[in-house]
């Protein structure tokens, strides 16, 4: 059993050996996957030790006083967050081998071709086609590929899709059953031919997002993640792990959006209101008791009780994110009128703190929307936390092909 | 990382709530809570003894080597959780947190000794709705005794022993049988109110009053955080219970989506409360960060607990209007304790000082 002991002592090996001051960035990231150091608990030879998941903090804490670079978990959120639970799930020993240790070092970005125009909260009932034509022309040679699927349609909404290698994609491989049933899950190559990604400008002005449109993209076979018509099972893995990413973060008072708010309050006394005075302090408390609901999460998860807050922690921070930008743009006065910058961006990254409040109060307006809408995540702990009736539903027994549309 | 409360519950602590539910479910079942409310005796003087001479509970804040168990706040923040869920009438937020604290301050051990064994019952006279640090009312100390009228004395009438601030600083023990205890008519019938009447009484110096005051309500404070959770979760456990049987339109009025995203909102905000209450608990036991935890957790509490009764009897619709459904006790302690120990706007002031959000 790996223990902490044996993980610091593995840390001072592997910084050891690869001093971080002299070593590059990206050979270090790939020597601390190599030495099981970059995710714990995943099994040797996949980044990680087979060790306990709580475990992971003593790494990330020697390693970050010893000034080793990091992965920028921020660049690629969905590869990471998404992405690899579901290819260590459900993947071949040749995907995990292929995938995992580009798209932990952060050298393959990811994204997710989920959402399409006619399919976002009710996401199973996805249009996008992939029909078997065995034995047809792909890049790889028909024995590694197993034959090919040939992919269209449309998806949208599609963050990142504009700097990534690599997408989760989920189609429709049969029509004549009900739409859970005829869902397969791929691993799409964004740059083959066939993938046309266009950037969809959004509120804030940037493009964070894109529509991709799929014409005739080849996927071989040896790239579908689980079997044919088990998509939606293996889609669950994905959308699940897209809502706990966010429960186990540490952060410390002030940490989250209340700390600039709270900072400028401080610095600007003309520009404080009794009305503002009773808002700023309510949202202070509702962020502190947050934080720690997400402290206490966190305890439970390293104590190995994991509890069901997570389900409400995404929803607790849409809000609070949203209130509290909203309530900063009326405290700047004169210049909560102005905005930082409208220019058209394809970023990189989301980068909440590197904005001024209105880029923050419109960005957050999607927090609600992103991973799942509120109202959505509210259907899931009503029934999944708290027991309740689910919603008499009218599409479980029809095949896809005769639902309304 | 040691700098982070322990936000979760030991082994020990769930085994003691165990014993406590147990205990109160013999004792303290809402008819008999709701009977008892009517008549002459408001509190459950037996579930008291049971759970302060049986298991030793009023002496947890008391060190071992001045009569107590030797507990913290945590065991009874744990204790206070399952008083809530029961809204069980008997003083211990009064006498074996608040009456106790106060005598932690002072010196007076015999005293504390006795409220740590449970054979005595005190209580701070202090007006129920003053926060830490507000101002509270004084009797007069002349010619060596106390002269005065105290309103909103919270458990008095259960009260041995009440400790009474006067104009000379000092904080006094007056036998209860030396001053005119009279019920007050008060909104929460399970916590009930008295007029404390000082006619030449004789009192007993205990220390300074303003130290053991401040300490008593802030502990009083951050503790009824624990016992607001206990009662929202159970308002909330109850809630969701019967909107899965009741039915109308021929289905479970638990299925209905408008109920359903109330309850699921209503269940985050009582997560949320869980945490801050833990805290409070966690921070008064080790002394650390311990005014703005019991600000942060009284700035947030009172509006879940009063939240989630006010939905328990929305919800309840008809049944929930009755006497005889105990969704009323649990309203009525919920309001009652967003005033108790003083409210969320109180709290929230105090926090702005405490963490320069100064007021404009
Ligand atoms: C910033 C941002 C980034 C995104 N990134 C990606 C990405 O990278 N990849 C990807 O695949 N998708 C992405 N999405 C898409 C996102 O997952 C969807 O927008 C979301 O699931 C909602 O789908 P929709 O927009 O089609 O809304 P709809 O499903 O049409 O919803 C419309 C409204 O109806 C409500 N509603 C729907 N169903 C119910 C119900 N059963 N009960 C109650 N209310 C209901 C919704 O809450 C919403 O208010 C992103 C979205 C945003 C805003």
């Amino acid at each position: 059993m790996t223990d902490a002991a044996e993980l610091q002592r593995r840390t001072a090996e592997l910084l050891a050996a690869h001093p971080p001051a002299t070593t590059d960035r990206l050979d270090f990231l790939k020597a601390r996957f190599d030495a099981g150091l970059a995710w714990v608990h995943y099994p040797e030879g996949l980044g990680g030790l087979g060790a306990p998941r709580s475990l992971q903090v003593v790494v990330d804490a020697e390693l970050e006083a010893a000034g080793a670079p990091d992965n920028d978990p921020r660049r690629n959120g969905i590869g990471l967050g998404m992405a690899a639970p579901t290819i260590l799930k459900y993947g071949t020993e040749e995907q995990k081998q292929r995938y995992l240790r580009p798209l932990w070092v952060g050298e393959e970005i990811w994204c997710q071709l989920f959402s399409e125009p006619g399919a976002g909260s009710d996401l199973a009932a996805l249009g996008t086609r992939a029909v078997r034509e065995d034995g047809g022309p792909s890049r790889l040679s028909e024995a590694e590929s197993g034959g090919d699927w040939v992919v269209n349609g449309q998806k949208v909404w599609t963050s990142g899709a504009h700097n990534s290698r690599w997408a989760i994609l989920i189609a429709r491989t049969d029509p004549d059953v009900p739409k859970h049933a005829g869902i397969t899950y791929f691993i799409c190559d964004m740059t083959d031919p066939g993938v046309d990604v266009r950037p969809l400008r959004q509120i804030t002005g940037e493009a964070e997002f894109n529509e991709v449109f799929l014409t005739d993209v080849r996927i071989p076979d040896s790239r579908r993640l689980g079997e044919t018509g088990d998509g939606w099972r293996v889609a669950q893995t994905t959308l699940n792990n897209e809502r706990v990413a966010i429960g186990g973060m540490r952060l410390p008072r002030e940490g989250g959006m209340i700390g600039p708010v709270s900072k400028t309050w401080r610095d600007r006394p003309e520009l404080r209101t009794q009305d503002l005075h009773q808002r700023l302090l309510k949202l202070w408390v509702d962020s502190e008791v947050a934080r720690l609901t997400a402290e206490r999460l966190r305890q439970q998860l390293v104590a190995g009780q994991p509890g069901p807050e997570g389900a409400g922690m995404k929803l607790a921070f849409a809000r609070l994110n949203q209130e509290i930008s909203g309530l900063e743009v009326e405290l700047l006065g004169e210049e909560g009128l102005l905005y930082d910058d409208w220019t058209m961006r394809r970023p990189e990254l989301v980068d909440f703190t590197g904005r001024e409040a209105g880029y923050r109060y419109l960005r957050s307006k999607g927090n609600s929307i992103e991973g799942g809408t509120s109202e959505v995540l509210l259907n899931i702990v009503a029934e999944r936390v708290l027991g309740l009736p689910a919603e008499p539903r009218t599409d479980k027994d029809v095949a896809w092909k005769d639902l309304a549309r | 990382m040691s700098a982070q409360p322990d936000l979760l519950y030991s082994e020990e602590e769930e085994a003691l709530r165990a014993a406590v539910r147990d205990l109160l479910a013999d004792h303290c079942d809402a008819p008999g809570v709701i009977a008892r409310t009517e008549s002459d005796t408001p509190h459950d003087l037996a579930a008291w003894k049971a759970l302060a001479d049986g298991m030793g509970l009023a002496g947890l804040l008391v060190p071992e080597d001045r009569g107590g168990q030797g507990a913290s706040h945590r065991e009874v923040a744990v204790v206070l959780e399952e008083l809530g869920r029961a809204v069980a009438p008997v003083p211990y937020l009064t006498s074996a947190v608040v009456a106790t604290e106060a005598l932690l301050a002072c010196d007076a051990d015999e005293l504390l000794a006795e409220l740590a064994s449970g054979r005595r019952i005190g209580a701070l006279a202090v007006a129920l709705n003053v926060a830490p640090g507000g101002a509270y009312k004084v009797v007069r100390h002349e010619d060596g005794a106390l002269h005065g009228e105290l309103t909103a004395i919270a458990d008095a009438r259960a009260a041995d022993v009440l400790l009474v601030p006067a104009d000379d600083g000092g904080l006094y023990a007056v036998d209860a049988t030396d001053a005119t205890v009279t019920p007050q008519v008060s909104f929460d019938l399970t916590r009930p109110l008295a007029t404390v009447t000082l006619d030449g009484a004789r009192g007993r110096l205990l220390g300074d009053a303003e130290a053991a005051v401040h300490r008593a309500l802030r502990a009083g404070a951050g503790l009824l955080a624990s016992e607001q959770f206990g009662l929202a979760e159970w308002t909330l456990t109850e809630t969701v219970r019967y909107l899965k049987e009741r039915k109308q339109f021929n289905r479970p009025v638990g299925g209905f989506q408008a109920l359903k995203h109330r309850l699921a909102q209503l269940w985050l905000e009582v997560v949320n409360l869980r945490a801050a209450a833990r805290n409070a608990a966690d921070a008064l036991a080790t002394g650390a960060d311990a005014d703005v935890a019991v600000a942060v957790a009284q700035a947030y509490a009172a509006s879940v607990a009063v939240h989630a009764a006010e939905e328990a009897l929305q919800l309840h619709a008809g049944i929930g209007m009755t006497w005889e459904h105990p969704v009323h006790l649990y309203l009525k302690r919920a309001k009652s304790d967003s005033i108790a120990y003083g409210t969320a706007g109180a709290h929230r002031a105090r926090l702005a000082e405490l963490v320069d959000l100064q007021a404009p």
